[in-house]
């Protein structure tokens, strides 16, 4: 087979290594397929296409890729070791990442001291499972498909080594012309409008499509086209570059369309001019216009860059982002989160000039039930495999990345069994000037450079942005999914933050969703236009027409603007660095974005048309209150069953498989880390983290989210999110802001929207306007949080179609928000952690408990839903949060856990997980049933612990805010009573072993309880 | 503020190069990073925080001769993932260092590191930085030819972990990095870290000569195999190795993440229950080093005092 430039090199373990990969594929075959494989034996496979006589061969091999104690080498030959039957060979397709061939290419480059054409794929890496048993071809291909490859990115050979290992390798794609198209719009019919825009994925309605038709049948605009030599209708181009831009994805036209909204319970009727004006925009506006007013002018940048801007202190910005990657976790899970990650850390790198330093990640997933057991519709993948693959892609990106990834959550429900939610969020730190320079700010002139920096341009993610507008079927385009390269983007990382310094950048932004398409049209508004020649963007292959290499979303790229005279020095850095910078185009004033290939034209787009010319939206909501009713639970005398059941419960239980595997303290800033305390198993409400080795300032950073609520009532969901996020950072000792003039202590928020199709349409989206209802009541809810706290949120995005529908069915998302939210902490030193400290101490719960059972996890545990949910009353939290703010100023308070899923209970519980500490607690005489004490998951509640000799004080601050439950033991009971009797008893090893080995422990194979914990020896 | 220490730390690179002589009685200390290494941030911390000077440079710097190691005391080779670890951590790295010509005269880094070890100077690796020692044969070295004899590779549980261990010091050990310490915790954080040593005669050499300088320990400070005490199933449960010498230095734990007491996930517990050091135990390594070279490099005849520590 070989030709004398094609060559194999295999590498297998030596006898009496351990294959843990192999052992892996055999354990998950049995236990979630079923199949049973005997042993499985795993190979390294690298094929190389690079002219080496035999020598260089075997040095290459046996010196650089074979490890000398673990690895046999095989050369030119495919074939098995005796006594296995079949094989499984998975590869990649043309043009997918390949960063193991791009190292061994690296590699090869070192030892044979010379330069590799780094433009072609030289060599191309594979893995080859042999397995014992021989199993026919299709439970092979479930092996293969189900859990080591993704039909959309790999090759997958499968067969009996009898009859020959067949290899596979890409080969590069054909070299098609430059060839722009004109798209005909003229003369076409409404519905054949309709079916353009779908068959080309533009994602653009009937009335966007004849707004784009009358531009280009405008007189002005046909003058225009004709000097410049044009064609009068549209290119392929252009047509793109409307799409990318107009997509809801960049565009957010559900977030500025007019809503004409009723509420049929009371009659109201009203008009919304815009969610994010009304709601997000305005609301910060007057919190800002308070802050101000009180000395705060902490807040620098909001809404109009990659990521928000706050002042730390006069020499630094905190920039923060959380954005989600739904649509590309949906079809490949580890591609869609890796390039999450990686792409959501792109936004504050790439932030006013850029060079912003990457402080933390954390990440909110939601997914359906991995213990799903039932048949999945065409194109849907398992949740468990959607868990594992974002998982991993998540541990890739910010590992490999250097980024500790501090906090995170993971929710369950079956409606995000079609699209899950990927929640990715990044703080940095930025210096306020960059040689002299406002950070934050992006000038740029005409005839300013635009140059690309990082990885090179392919096939992949085309059609990304306009991809995620729409909602998700059977037939989504393999194009549309993107692997990210985290150590391309950590080169690219590492030379951005040293060209910010070295005052080489004017400015930079990110190229992400839209490509260079959406970087530089979004630059382009800044100085008034741009001219870009795409003959120069390096591919990764060849192939590409114009359009294609202008909207691609290829990953780990940045477009910088640079000035002439810095381009030889931002140069030769870029080479010292290993980062690819190309010289693209340059800005201009004239109005136009105009796009050349070789000197044809190919688009020549008006910057306010296409930026403004996208018509609005006009949509119709309905609120219409559920039919909802309290259950009867017939009360229990003892609740010590229903708590154990309720740790165990899948929203509840330890995340520690999965927390685990994310690094949480790299850089060595990490103050409150997820899991804390002598056994590493006391779960914490926020992380901190502080900014530097030199002082003690840091940040507090946490996650609201309560989707089941909104089932209830949409707006107390939200209120009850954004609180939710409040109260962990007061849990952890932070301080509400503005609370005294020029305190200077920021907080910074994100929201993120992801609702289910919400555009009325009588036949395929019939309550459609009651999901629409339910975004207004979010956006209401927020506004009136944001007011009351005086929070402000500094950056957002929504996500508007989160359906999938397949086989004639649609699996919707119950309508979601996540609050992102940081505030600054002046010394971390000061941080409270959850759990208990010493004995003697003495417990005490903050705030009040309601009949607050609806929504609640207590209520799932019994299959019910019931009807008072959760709400907020802002004016008592926030009297009870500036309290608690005091008492740690006072350092009165020892622990400190917010009241969240399963109520009191819980949180007793978990607060015993760090040592195996015990509580005895006496629950006072409320009225309240039994059960909704223990269960009722009320809003801003806390369960603090105080220094016996620091409770007069504590008392005396917190009057009748604070009720006194009991005492911390050293015995490990954890007991409860109630009107004299016991209602419940347990051991708090026992609890914790509950937690521990809940769901998602057990499927994500971490070891037995017995091993993990140590407690028992302290 | 630390957000500017790399531009600190790369405007000191070029200074550093003429100033190094003058600044006498300052340990220099020089951090590679690039290619996908990410902790050089703390590990330059942990220098400074014990006295030393710290320079962190991208490792194109040193191999394309605008740097020279020479003008430097101990050479640090941080964590990370160089070159995405894709074909076994650190191997990238490690063959760049081995094959990599860096001039006419076809000298490699791997011969300067040689020398420089010969002068009597120090390495330290940390994390992926002890995997590219290992795999270069740097360590443990015990035939002198710097070839590799063990390998590190997947832990057993098979995944990457982030958990605090507890390491015991080696009483046997010679290495100046570990001088006082018996016991130690630390974070490890890696995918790739279980020591495999491919015969007993081997293990029965390092045993000998105590080139295990730390072992994985359980809550009494007794060596372990037991997971998640040892959190990768390294063979003699070992976290760490020195070469003959005691002058390089590698361990698969992060002690540059324990710089501070707040770093311990139970320093909230701890500080409650009295303990007012802020320091973190991982800073006593750092602290080691540096007065053991500040010592030797105000003592009239270095090498001498050197030789008689082995």
């Amino acid at each position: 087979m070989p030709d004398n430039t094609t060559h194999t090199i295999q590498l297998t373990l030596k006898p009496g290594q351990h294959d843990g990969d192999g052992q892996r594929v055999a354990e998950a075959a049995a236990r979630h397929l079923g199949l049973t494989t005997g042993r499985v034996r795993s190979a390294a496979l690298y094929t190389v296409r690079y002219p080496l006589t035999e020598t260089q061969l075997r040095d290459f091999a046996t010196r650089c890729l074979a490890d000398p104690v673990l690895h046999d080498v095989r050369l030119n030959e495919l074939t098995a070791a005796e006594g296995f039957a079949t094989y499984i060979l998975v590869a990649r397709r043309p043009g997918v990442t390949d960063d193991e061939g791009t190292s061994a290419q690296n590699a090869l480059a070192d030892i044979l001291n010379e330069p590799l054409d780094v433009h072609t794929q030289h060599i191309f890496s594979k893995k080859l499972y042999l397995l014992e048993n021989d199993l026919p071809e299709t439970d092979l291909r479930r092996i293969a498909e189900e859990l080591l490859g993704n039909k959309l990115i790999n090759w997958l050979e499968v067969g009996r080594v009898a009859h020959g290992i067949r290899d596979y390798t890409p080969r590069p794609g054909g070299g098609a012309e430059a060839i722009t198209e004109v798209i005909s719009l003229t003369g076409r019919t409404d519905a054949e409008l309709v079916q353009l825009s779908k068959e080309n994925i533009y994602a653009l309605n009937l009335v966007e499509m004849q707004a784009v038709r009358d531009h280009f049948a405008d007189p002005v605009t046909e003058a225009m086209r004709e000097s410049a030599g044009m064609p009068a209708e549209p290119t392929d181009c252009e047509m793109e570059i409307i799409a990318q831009t107009w997509s809801e994805h960049c565009k957010h036209k559900e977030f500025s369309a007019l809503i004409n909204y009723k509420d049929l319970a009371t009659g109201e009727e009203k008009q919304v001019d815009s969610l994010f004006k009304t709601y997000i925009k305005d609301a910060t506006s007057e919190v800002d216009r308070q802050l101000r007013a009180n000395g705060n002018d902490w807040l620098v940048k909001v809404f109009s860059d990659n990521a928000g801007a706050v002042r730390i202190n006069s020499d630094s910005l905190f920039v923060w982002k959380v954005e989600t990657h739904n649509s590309p976790s949906a079809i490949d899970p580890y591609g869609g989160a890796i390039t999450g990650i990686l792409g959501n850390n792109r936004d504050p790198l790439a932030t006013g000039i850029g060079g912003a330093r990457l402080l933390f990640n954390t990440n909110v997933l939601c997914f359906g039930n991995p213990e799903y057991d039932g048949p999945l519709l065409t194109g849907q993948l398992h949740p468990r495999r959607i868990l594992e693959g974002v998982r991993k892609g998540i541990e890739d990106g910010g590992n490999k990345s250097g980024v500790p990834t501090v906090n995170g959550a993971i929710v369950f429900d079956d409606r995000y069994a079609g699209k899950p939610l990927v929640y990715c969020g990044t703080g940095a730190v930025m210096p306020m000037q960059f040689a002299g320079l406002d950070s934050w700010e992006k000038n740029i002139d005409a005839g300013d450079r635009i140059i690309m920096a990082g990885g090179r341009v392919g096939k992949d993610g085309i059609h990304g942005a306009t991809f995620s507008s729409i909602e998700l079927d059977e037939t989504a385009p393999a194009t549309a999914v993107q692997i990210g390269s985290p150590i391309t983007q950590k080169l690219a990382m590492d030379f951005l933050l040293l060209a910010a310094r070295r005052g080489l950048l004017k400015c930079s932004t990110d190229n992400g969703a839209g490509g260079l398409s959406s970087s530089v049209g979004e630059l382009a508004g800044i100085s008034g236009g741009a001219v870009v020649e795409l003959e120069r963007v390096p591919l990764k292959y060849p192939g590409l027409r114009p359009w294609e290499i202008f909207v691609s979303e290829s990953q780990e790229r940045f477009t910088l603007v640079v000035e002439p005279g810095k381009i030889a020095e931002i140069t030769a850095l870029g080479q010292e660095m290993e980062v690819e910078l190309t010289d693209i185009g340059h800005f201009t004033s004239d109005g136009f974005l105009d796009v050349r290939f070789d000197g044809a034209p190919v688009a020549r787009l008006n910057m306010h048309f296409l930026h403004d010319g996208v018509p609005r939206k006009i949509l119709e909501a309905e609120w219409t209150k559920p039919a909802v009713a309290e259950p009867e639970i017939p009360a229990a005398t003892n609740y010590t069953e229903t708590l154990t059941q309720l740790l165990g419960s899948l929203n509840i239980c330890s995340r520690e498989s999965v927390i685990r595997q994310y690094d949480h303290e790299v850089k060595g800033r990490t103050i409150v880390k997820p899991l804390m305390g002598a056994t590493g198993q006391a779960p914490q409400d926020a992380a901190v983290v502080r900014f530097n080795f030199e002082s003690w300032e840091g940040v507090a950073v946490s996650n609201g989210i309560i989707p089941r609520y909104g089932d209830l009532d949409a707006y107390d969901m939200s209120a009850g999110s954004f609180d939710e996020a409040v109260r962990q950072i007061i849990a952890v000792g932070g301080k509400l802001p503005n609370l005294t003039p020029g305190d200077g202590i920021f907080w910074s928020v994100n929201d993120n929207f992801c609702v289910p199709d919400s555009v009325y349409d009588p036949v395929i989206n019939p309550d459609g306007k009651q999901k629409l209802a339910k975004l207004v009541r979010m956006c209401e809810a927020l506004r009136d949080a944001t007011a009351a706290y005086c929070i402000p949120l500094t950056s957002g995005k929504d996500s508007m179609k989160n359906d999938f529908k397949a086989d004639g069915v649609k699996i919707s998302v119950p309508p979601t928000v996540l609050y992102s939210m940081t505030a600054k902490m002046e010394d971390v030193r000061r941080a409270v952690t959850s759990d208990f400290k010493q004995a003697d101490d003495v417990v005490y719960l903050l705030g009040e408990t309601h009949n607050e059972l609806g929504g609640s996890e207590f209520y799932a545990l019994h299959g019910q839903l019931g009807a008072n949910v959760p709400k907020v009353d802002f004016a008592k939290a926030k009297a009870l949060y500036t309290l608690v703010g005091q008492a740690n100023d006072q350092r009165l308070i020892q622990s400190c856990h917010d009241l969240s899923d399963g109520g009191l209970a819980v949180a007793l519980a978990e607060t015993t997980f760090g040592y195996g500490y015990g509580a005895v607690v006496e629950l006072p005489e409320t009225g309240l049933p039994l059960a909704t004490q223990l269960f009722s998951e009320s809003h801003s509640r806390f369960l603090a612990t105080v220094a016996p000799e620091d409770v007069v004080a504590f008392e005396q601050l917190l009057g009748n805010r604070a009720t006194r439950l009991g005492i911390v033991t050293a015995d490990g009971e954890l007991t409860v009573r109630h009107a004299g009797k016991m209602v419940i008893s347990a051991n708090t090893a026992a609890l914790r072993a509950a937690w521990t080995n809940g769901p998602v422990n057990h499927l994500l194979g971490v070891v037995s309880k017995d091993n993990l914990s140590h407690s028992n020896s302290l | 503020m630390a957000q500017d220490a790399a531009q600190g730390a790369h405007k000191a690179q070029s200074e550093a190069q003429t100033d190094v002589a003058n600044a006498a009685g300052t340990v220099q200390a020089l951090i590679l990073t690039g290619f996908g290494i990410n902790c050089e941030e703390e590990f330059a911390a942990a220098y400074r925080l014990a006295g030393a000077e710290a320079t962190i440079v991208h490792l194109n710097q040193v191999l394309h001769g605008q740097v020279s190691i020479h003008d430097f005391d101990i050479l640090n080779f941080p964590g990370g993932f160089s070159f995405g670890d894709d074909l076994g951590s650190g191997v990238v790295l490690a063959n760049k260092l081995r094959y990599r010509q860096n001039g006419p005269d076809g000298r490699t880094l791997l011969d300067d590191i040689k020398q420089f070890i010969a002068d009597g100077k120090f390495v330290f690796g940390i994390c992926n930085g002890f995997q590219v020692l290992v795999k270069l044969g740097l360590l443990p070295n015990m035939g002198g030819d710097v070839t590799p004899e063990v390998t590190l590779t997947h832990n057993a549980s098979g995944r990457y972990e982030d958990r605090w261990v507890t390491l015991r010091a080696n009483p046997l050990s010679n290495t100046p990095f570990l001088k006082g310490i018996d016991k130690l915790e630390v974070p490890v954080r890696h995918g790739e870290g279980r020591l495999v040593i491919p015969s007993e005669a081997i293990q029965a050499a390092i045993e000998a000569a105590g080139l295990n300088c730390l072992t994985y320990a359980d809550f009494d400070g007794d060596a372990t195999d037991v997971y998640p005490f040892n959190p990768n199933g390294a063979a003699l449960n070992c976290a760490g190795l020195t070469d003959s010498t005691g002058q390089v230095f590698g361990l698969m734990p992060h002690p540059e993440a324990f710089l501070s007491a707040y770093n311990h996930p139970d320093w909230a517990r701890r500080r409650r229950a009295g303990q007012t050091d802020e320091e973190g135990q991982g800073l006593k390594i750092f602290k080691n080093i540096v007065a053991h070279i500040a010592q030797k490099n105000n003592a009239p005849a270095p090498a001498v005092q050197l030789a008689s520590q082995n």
